[in-house]
């Protein structure tokens, strides 16, 4: 396939990533060392009310926007350095929680507050999936034939579902009296609210995230175990190894590289974590980094948009998406110089 | 003598099947759950026993409700359309799909089905269990609440249905233009074998895991002033993008991207070059063996990664939310709506049936691609 082809076929691609992705991350970039805002000026106003001696005047200094010939008020852009990272960041108020090693004041900035709930929730969910996976896939392995189609469609449903719409599920069955609170409150003889503090608010998203994505762990993983090779186990059982040992040196070696691959994508996909703070309308005690960029980009309640802020919020959010793919890029890239792929 | 080899204890194959029993629980118990509950007044929808909720006294007490013939009827037919999904619609698109068409012949198959579904459900299905309550006696009285009453409100009064067409117009532009743009980046990239390919492959890779915040807030200023800002290109035409469903189209097409060529170039690689190199021996070019060789054999990976596409644009929250308006909301982003504001149970419940509103599509999309589905997620995982 000679240069011109390749590039006919790839060009329209290649085009739309440049455009709609490399572009408008350049365009944060750029915004995030930037600051929009109204130009305003200060005027002068004299006020006189007329009294008994004269007249009496107060002079005020106002300061008011300016508009341009549509009645538009004019803005202005100006460069702030890192004045806008430092907003987020707020490594003054860090330092000093740290001086005092506050753990509390800490979580009071909602940069840390993001940061330590997406890096809890990515760590904390990744051997959950992966181990409820595998043991859906072994134990599906293990059904009748006429019981796989029914089981592998019901475990779809909860992949494919809207992760809004599955975080909601899980809040209704748990919101104000919902009906698994309800039971746990007559279990418990106690008083729950679950959507009233962090923890518990924490424990409900990791189940939701463990539900909504187990399911995909499980189908690549059972794919994997088609393959293994039924000699290698037969040998293995001869040479009397127990069931626990099979699993542990002929099945989940043959299986190793596809661990690798959903752990991949689950802490690319996880770090991304969004849909459960919008469900579970969690984001008065939880919110992810995700969302601190959400937020920002929401108007207020005047109207306005941070972008700025938000931009360099995204900025914080991609160094920590490039920490994660470092190590597979390196390794991607050892392949490639030996020519394996 | 390899079957007693691999017989396993009683106890084991109990526990295992236990096991998947809790787990097919799980899965589907928020799911059906909520499904229950929209079909119930709010007082029993919220009832403190889950058997009231099930069973809906008070729904009942106000004259709505299903019979014993009803709710077997009901599962008999969900049953069969579970089994003409998995066992014969596949075969018979296959049959009538004429020779090079097949995505289309899923499409017609998938929407005729569908539609076939809400027929039977609403119209058919209701009818002959009409007749059959009123001659059965004891049998077709009532003994389960059951209301649409929800469903009526979400999608009648607050004409829930514009969101559905905004989510199907975003949805069909996401899905056809992604396939077109991908299956061409893919074949070219599957047979290239360049450096070039391996870095466009790569930061393909980079560009999946961004968060897509990260890439709504390049837009945002851009697309709220898209109109000054073009109007020395564009003139007085120039568009504000800010709102329109197209740009959100263009957005979620660029955003699937990354994760489209990696798919489909991972299912032209499975078709063997000497296929093409024999079309171009025969005196094709690369777009003719392109066209006329590959893609006749090429039809499952396409439809598997429609399916993904369809899935993400369906699915979206994040963008769709931020560059939409009000007036051009789709589905998901419109659900918040309805939670944010609920104030009373009708509210709620009225949030519910909007939230299975959006799970239905999803469901007979499962029933139908199933098959399809879990290929597509291994077909990532095999080649990395």
């Amino acid at each position: 396939m000679n240069k011109k082809t390749f590039a006919a076929f790839v060009g329209p691609s290649v085009a739309m990533m440049l455009l709609f992705i490399a572009l408008p991350l350049a365009t944060v970039f750029m915004q995030s060392f930037h600051v929009t805002i109204p130009v305003t000026d200060t005027v002068e106003i004299e006020t006189c009310t007329p009294g008994f001696a004269g007249q009496t005047c107060v002079t005020k200094i106002e300061t008011r926007p300016v508009f341009d010939a549509a009645g538009n008020p004019t803005t202005t852009t100006k460069f702030v350095g890192f004045g806008s990272y430092q907003k987020v960041l707020r490594l003054g108020d860090a330092a000093a929680a740290l001086a005092k090693s506050s753990w509390h004041d800490l979580m009071l900035i909602d940069f840390w507050k993001a940061l330590r709930f997406t890096v809890t929730f990515t760590l904390i969910t990744l051997p959950l999936v992966l181990g409820v996976g595998l043991a859906i896939a072994l134990a599906v392995n293990n059904a009748t034939k006429a019981m796989k189609g029914p089981i592998i469609f019901v475990s779809l449903l909860p992949f494919i579902i809207t992760p809004v719409i599955g975080a909601l599920s899980i809040r209704w069955l748990f919101i104000g009296d919902g009906i698994l609170t309800a039971g746990l409150e007559w279990y418990l003889e106690r008083d729950l609210s679950l959507f009233a503090q962090a923890w518990t608010l924490e424990i409900l998203m990791l189940f939701y995230r463990v539900w909504h994505v187990a399911p995909f762990a499980f189908v690549v993983f059972y794919a994997g175990l088609q393959t293994v090779n039924q000699d290698t186990i037969e040998s293995a059982i001869i040479d009397g190894a127990s069931r626990f040992e099979r699993l542990r040196f002929v099945i989940i070696p043959h299986i190793m590289p596809l661990v690798v691959f959903v752990s991949l994508i689950h802490l690319m996909d996880s770090y991304r974590v969004f849909e459960e703070i919008v469900g579970f309308s969690s984001q008065a005690h939880v919110i992810s980094l995700q969302w601190l960029t959400y937020d920002l980009l929401s108007p207020d309640d005047s109207g306005n948009r941070s972008i700025s802020r938000a931009s360099a919020s995204a900025m914080l959010t991609m160094l920590g998406i490039v920490l994660i793919l470092a190590p597979l890029l390196r390794r991607t890239w050892q392949d490639f110089t030996k020519g394996r792929i | 003598m390899s079957d007693a080899l691999f017989k396993q204890p009683l106890r084991l194959r109990l526990a295992s099947a236990g096991f998947l029993s809790l787990w097919c629980l799980i899965a589907a118990f928020p799911i059906v759950w909520i499904a229950v509950l929209s079909f119930k007044e709010p007082i029993d929808s919220f009832a403190q026993n889950p058997l009231n909720v099930i069973m809906g006294p008070t729904t009942l007490s106000n004259g709505k409700g299903l019979s014993l013939i009803d709710v077997v009827f009901g599962i008999a037919t969900l049953f069969g359309a579970y089994r003409f999904a998995t066992n014969i619609l596949s075969p018979r698109v296959k049959a009538y799909s004429p020779q090079g068409y097949l995505a289309f012949g899923w499409i017609v198959g998938a929407a005729t089905f569908a539609l076939g579904f809400v027929f039977i459900f609403t119209i058919i299905l209701p009818a002959i269990t009409g007749f059959l309550n009123n001659i059965l006696g004891p049998l077709g009285t009532p003994i389960i609440g059951h209301t649409l009453q929800h469903y009526y409100a979400v999608w009648v009064d607050n004409a829930f249905y514009e969101n559905f067409i905004n989510s199907l117009i975003v949805t069909a532009g996401v899905t056809t233009i992604s396939l077109t743009v991908g299956t061409l980046a893919g074949y070219g990239l599957a047979r290239a074998g360049t450096m070039l390919a391996f870095w466009i492959l790569i930061i393909a890779l980079v560009f999946r895991a961004l968060p897509h915040s990260v890439l709504v807030a390049g837009y945002l200023p851009f697309f709220i002033n898209s109109r000054e800002i073009l109007e020395p290109l564009f003139g007085t035409s120039a568009p504000t993008l800010y709102g329109q469903p197209w740009a959100v189209i263009a957005v979620l097409v660029a955003i699937n991207q990354p994760f489209t060529i990696w798919m489909l170039r991972s299912f032209f690689q499975n078709i063997p070059a000497e296929l093409d190199e024999a079309a171009r021996v025969d005196g094709c070019t690369h777009f003719q063996a392109f066209r006329w060789v590959i893609m006749p054999v090429m039809w499952p990976g396409v439809i598997t990664t429609g399916l993904f596409s369809f899935l993400l644009a369906y699915n979206d929250f994040l963008v769709t939310s931020l560059l939409l308006d009000a007036q051009n909301q789709t589905m998901v982003p419109a659900i918040t709506g309805y939670f944010n504001r609920e104030t009373t149970t009708t509210d709620q419940v009225e949030a519910v049936a909007a939230a299975v509103s959006i799970t239905a599509p999803l469901f007979l999309l499962v029933m139908i691609f199933q098959r399809q589905i879990v290929s597509g997620l291994t077909a990532g995982a095999v080649k990395g």
